[in-house]
């Protein structure tokens, strides 16, 4: 592409400096920090550091609490993502319907992506509260069964899950109803021309049309769910009961600033920048004639 | 009518076939009622949540802890927020949060322009490296740097600081490539129209582009104003002071833990109300420039 350009030697540099200044502070030097990090230990007191390769990560890896909270991760963000991407396609499949007030309907959706997760947390914590929530009660008719977060794990698991879909099901509602109304109505009129019904026309039409956003919003979905779920984990059950909700990132917090072990924080660090790397490079291949540098 | 309708107009003729004719293929569009049925149950299921919030915090504990519970609203809104505002130093609170949000953001856009302008409308040397140092931040959320982070800010002396809550937020991958994007959607006869004129670089992206860019800068700023407030491990890391704290955090002391405190639930949601509040608004009142942002920004 051409584009006339000004011409300055230093201007450009001074312009770019805040960024690269605050990129460089704040993402870079902790980033190699970490890196460093991994390979040492540090004596409780943090008077003393010693070089020992990679100690930190065999020790890690040949735990079953690290295995285990990479196991709660995928549970926790597969639940987020398939609640946030069905309950997201079915809301904006349904006001797309040809009636009126689809504005109404997406101001009605949307609101809770204001909401912070760990107050999402808060209030859900209410409704699965053992003696005074309203969701033990209402179940109380139909099973005897005691859906008690305090005491099971999969309770809390799918407290921290719904609480965390809440805050985000407007975020999938927006996209999906930006692609299904960019969906040309001349190709499903044809497909009705040709006797396709509602389910068909859905089914061979729109969800192929719609698939690099729910690509897209996949990727989005889990990489939120892995690195913003902190917050609702740490306000709400603290990793427990019994370690059942302690997900990766909150073990990195959890064995770095409460346990003070350093050096396996750190590698847990790195071994969570792996992870985001490759799922952001997944997501930038859907975007990527946006970031392709020209 | 005139060619530049809005979508509004033609949609208005359209309508009209249909009202005419319905009467004679059927009387009523059940179709229709069942969509807008379900869609309905969606929208009550969603707020239900916040609903819920709202009726605790207008009760007195007895009715928090009545069974049955009660899920219509009390009167006592007024007692509880009050309780509330006093005893978690709520304003304090809500005014940290309000300047995480707002100078986080106004930062964050501020230094995008900047260096999406030297991106787009510069050829220096390390171009390829600014832009790759920018665009691998993507990859390096705050929650895989925790700890080294945190000895950053500390050996900044950024501790318990607005400088150390905001000024590690502003650095935006997002919100730069927002900025080139639309850098390069403005016509080139622009800036060679204002170069022949002899208007200088920052003349030019103070004068030319910054009017154009309002919408953009708009929509960036509901969403990251939202993303600011809701900041969590962040001011959870770097401050520990009472005065410091954000609202996201100081609700934390609030939440009546089973077995060890009157189940107080009504105050707690009382100061939960107040803490969503600010980002819940500024989405329903900036609804059209937030969807913009949110679908623009693509994360």
């Amino acid at each position: 592409m051409k584009r006339s350009v000004f011409r300055n030697r230093a201007l450009p540099y001074l312009l770019v400096l805040p960024q690269i200044a605050v990129t460089v502070v704040f993402f870079f030097w902790p980033a190699f920090e970490s890196l460093r990090l991994s390979l040492f230990r540090t004596s409780p007191f943090g008077d003393k550091t010693s070089f020992v390769g990679l100690e930190n990560f065999r020790k890690l890896l040949t735990t079953p609490e690290y295995y285990q909270s990479i196991a709660n991760t995928f549970v926790f963000a597969s639940g987020v993502t398939a609640i946030g991407l069905g309950a997201g396609l079915f809301v904006a499949a349904l006001a797309t319907q040809k009636i009126r007030g689809l504005a109404a309907y997406r101001t009605a959706v949307l609101w809770p992506y204001g909401i912070a997760p760990p107050i999402a947390g808060i209030i859900f914590l209410f409704i699965f509260h053992p003696s005074y929530g309203v969701l033990p009660y209402w179940l109380g008719f139909v099973t005897s069964y005691e859906f008690n977060w305090l005491l099971r794990g999969w309770v809390a698991m799918a407290l921290v899950i719904l609480a965390t879909a809440w805050t985000h099901v407007g975020y999938n509602i927006a996209f999906f109803l930006a692609g299904l109304l960019a969906i040309p109505t001349s190709v499903l009129e044809a497909a009705s021309v040709d006797g396709a019904g509602a389910i068909r026309r859905f089914r061979s039409i729109i969800f192929p049309l719609l698939s690099p956003i729910t690509f897209y919003l996949l990727v989005v979905n889990l990489i939120f769910s892995f690195f913003g779920s902190f917050g609702v984990i740490h306000a709400v059950t603290q990793g427990g009961p019994g370690g059942a909700t302690e997900i990766m990132v909150f073990k990195v917090y959890k064995d770095g600033f409460i346990g003070l072990n350093l050096g396996s924080s750190a590698a847990q660090s790195v071994l969570l920048m792996i992870l985001v790397i490759t799922l952001t490079a997944l997501q930038f291949r859907f975007v990527e004639k946006r970031v392709t540098y020209s | 009518m005139s060619a530049g309708g809005t979508f509004a107009a033609p949609a208005r003729v359209a309508a009209l076939p249909r009202v005419v004719e319905a009467p004679r293929r059927r009387a009523f569009d059940w179709g229709s009622v069942v969509v807008h049925a379900l869609l309905l149950i969606c929208v009550a299921v969603i707020a239900f949540p916040l609903y819920y919030a709202f009726v605790i915090s207008t009760q007195t504990v007895q009715e928090v802890v009545a069974r049955p519970p009660i899920l219509r609203p009390s009167v006592h809104l007024l007692e509880n927020y009050a309780e509330a505002w006093g005893r978690s130093h709520m304003p304090r609170l809500l005014w940290n949060s309000a300047i995480v949000a707002i100078v986080s953001a106004l930062g964050k856009i501020a230094i995008s322009m900047l260096s999406a302008f030297a991106i787009v409308y510069f050829n220096f040397r390390g171009k390829a490296i600014a832009f790759w140092m920018i665009f691998i931040t993507l990859m390096l959320p705050v929650e895989v740097r925790i700890m080294s982070t945190y000895e950053v800010i500390g050996s900044l002396g950024w501790l318990n600081s607005y400088a150390g809550l905001t000024v590690p937020l502003m650095a935006s991958a997002t919100a730069t490539f927002l900025f080139r994007q639309f850098y390069m959607t403005v016509p080139n006869e622009l800036v060679e129209a204002a170069q022949l004129d002899g208007v200088g670089p920052l003349r030019f992206l103070w004068a030319f582009l910054l009017p154009l860019s309002w919408a953009n800068i708009a929509a960036l700023f509901v969403v990251l104003f939202i993303f600011g407030w809701n900041q969590y491990l962040w001011p959870l890391m770097i401050t520990n002071s009472e005065a410091m704290r954000v609202v996201v955090i100081g609700l934390q002391d609030l939440i009546p833990r089973t077995g060890t405190h009157v189940p107080e639930w009504n105050v707690m949601m009382a100061a939960a109300m107040m803490a969503l509040l600010p980002p819940v608004a500024v989405i329903l009142v900036m609804q059209r420039w937030f969807v913009k942002g949110l679908i623009e920004t693509e994360k």
